[in-house]
């Protein structure tokens, strides 16, 4: 990956053949591989929040479950067309962050994880209780979405769904590689090495963890949008804490504060499931488990650290 | 109008027990002021009233006679006063380079700024390796801040809080934790400040107290003992009771 980044954009064409060389190799599971890039998007949000401004999160899922049922509600009611559904989910999720934020960053460790989780059991419950709305248990449904820019209609096997995740994620993707890069970037990497450094050079660190929230929350939003208008269907399990756990074992897994790590981590775990899981249902997880000890014994900055790891093992060797 | 940082009856209780009381401090612009004391005299305390980390319980705070008491710690560093910490606090993933740049970009207020890429000012960057020659850092720009000495993490740390360009600078021990062979590498940085900064060094080196200060503030159970010209402190049998012993002879 360094060399790769010294060359302007190659990591950037690089996941664009990787995009559409899955598209022709996984042709019949289309649906499955939209999957991961929609989890790829929620898991980069995380990134954004957690690996980046260092704020601790078990609760993610409350800005996607948002985001899909705000984008699901909005294309039953209002307009099916997929753009504006994205900005509405996008729309939702920031403002559950900023609204929840303005009281999450006031604390931090355990109590912060624990309110996170608690955001998330609240938006559950009131899906599961707005049954009129939300549907509640059986999930919103009668979702039917109208072509992408009304050209590209969204057809069975999935191939429009698969193009138009795919350019939201990489455009996404390109923004947040901007952000890192930028001040604001920087900045979030100084809080979440030290707020009272930060604060002793003038920051507002308190303010600006309101703001990295509520940049992840509209990008879990978004996710959360995607996949209510490529499944046509939003259910409770949106707001589940397993998503928002699995979410973080996969930033885990690739690597936390790298972007990229959020890539590989979720392209891995989801592999890993899908594969395991189909070979045995019942134990799959001690796959994970035993990949989760292996990254943190051995690679602590997660897999996207292995091709240095490797090459050191083999300079020293 | 008073320029610089004026303090005036200065008091801190917790509960009924007196940290700090009565306590008047001028600091007027290219002020070079020691504050020695024995531990537990209330010199962090004093500086974390001047920094905003703690609320003073009574007194006046003013800086170019304006109150600074209404506001928060980050707000105080926007309006001239920086710090730097007891035991260095850095961001020790980035580089050295990136920790003045934040500096830099707080100062500035371009901090929020998402789309342009941080390392683009032309004029901040020109900045950077201008402080980092004058803190003979160069060699050093790009490598992590983790990565370095710790008497080089001390000087980071000063270039850094510069950037800021303050107009009051409080050192907490800058001494603490350097190894003697490096502790030059401190006195000769705190020599070269700029004239107009007003500088309060808290420190228990004897030795770079009466080389850099001007004037030295003795601080016992939270009260001034005395404050005046170092020699006349020197010559303070009180002060060499209470505190400098054996130190200074």
């Amino acid at each position: 990956m360094t060399r790769l980044a010294r060359i302007p954009f190659a990591a950037e064409a690089l996941l664009v053949l990787v995009v559409i060389a899955a598209f022709f190799a996984f042709p019949y599971n289309l649906a499955f591989v939209t999957r991961i890039l929609i989890m790829v998007l929620f898991v980069l949000s995380i990134d954004l929040v957690l690996g980046f401004a260092g704020i601790a999160t078990l609760g993610q899922a409350a800005m996607y479950g948002t985001g899909a049922y705000a984008a699901g509600l909005f294309a039953v009611h209002v307009t099916a067309a997929p753009l504006p559904g994205l900005v509405v989910g996008m729309v939702a999720g920031a403002i559950l962050a900023v609204v929840s934020g303005l009281v999450l960053m006031r604390t931090k460790g355990l109590t912060l994880i624990m309110l996170t989780i608690a955001v998330a059991q609240i938006c559950h419950e009131i899906a599961n209780k707005a049954r009129d709305v939300t549907g509640g248990a059986d999930g919103l449904r009668g979702i039917r979405m109208e072509p992408v820019l009304g050209l590209f209609e969204f057809d069975f096997i999935g191939r429009t769904a698969y193009w138009y995740v795919a350019v939201v994620v990489f455009v996404v993707f390109l923004a947040l590689r901007r952000l890192a890069a930028a001040p604001l970037g920087l900045s979030l990497r100084g809080i979440h090495e030290s707020p009272e450094r930060m604060t002793a050079i003038g920051a507002p660190v308190y303010r600006r963890q309101v703001l990295a929230y509520t940049l992840g929350g509209g990008i879990a939003g978004i996710a959360g949008a995607l996949a209510a208008q490529v499944t046509q269907l939003v259910s409770l399990e949106v707001y589940s804490f397993t998503l928002s756990a699995e979410a973080l074992i996969m930033l885990i897994l690739g690597g936390t504060g790298r972007l990229w790590g959020a890539i590989v981590g979720t392209v891995l775990f989801m592999t890993v499931h899908h594969v395991a899981a189909s070979a045995d249902p019942f134990n799959w997880l001690f796959l994970i488990g035993f990949l989760v000890l292996g990254v943190v014994f051995f690679l602590p900055g997660g897999m996207i650290r292995l091709p240095a790891a490797l090459m050191r093992l083999g300079r020293r060797s | 109008m008073t320029t610089g940082l004026q303090v005036r009856g200065l008091q801190k209780r917790f509960g009924g027990i007196v940290v700090a009381d009565d306590i008047n401090v001028d600091l007027p612009s290219g002020a070079r002021v020691a504050l020695i004391g024995p531990n537990g005299a209330g010199k962090t305390t004093f500086s974390s009233l001047i920094t905003g980390k703690l609320t003073p319980s009574a007194g006046e705070i003013t800086l170019d006679g304006r109150d600074i008491r209404p506001m928060g710690e980050a707000e105080r560093v926007r309006a001239g006063i920086a710090k730097t910490f007891q035991i260095t606090t850095l961001f020790r993933d980035l580089t050295v380079r990136d920790n003045l740049r934040l500096a830099a970009q707080e100062r500035d207020g371009r901090a929020r700024a998402w789309f342009r890429r941080a390392d683009s000012w032309a004029d901040v960057e020109d900045e950077i390796a201008a402080q980092l020659a004058a803190f003979r850092l160069a060699p050093l720009g790009d490598k992590r801040v983790s990565d370095l000495a710790y008497g080089q993490q001390r000087l980071v740390e000063m270039a850094m809080t510069l950037m800021l360009k303050p107009r009051v600078l409080i050192l907490d021990e800058p001494a603490a934790g350097v190894p003697s062979s490096d502790s030059h590498l401190i006195t000769d940085a705190i020599e070269r400040l700029p004239d107009d900064l007003a500088v309060l060094i808290i420190e228990h080196d004897m030795k770079l107290v009466f080389r850099v200060a001007r004037s030295i503030i003795v601080l016992v159970n939270g009260r001034i003992l005395t404050q005046g010209a170092p020699e006349d402190i020197a010559a303070d049998q009180r002060v060499r009771d209470l505190y400098l012993g054996a130190h200074h002879g």
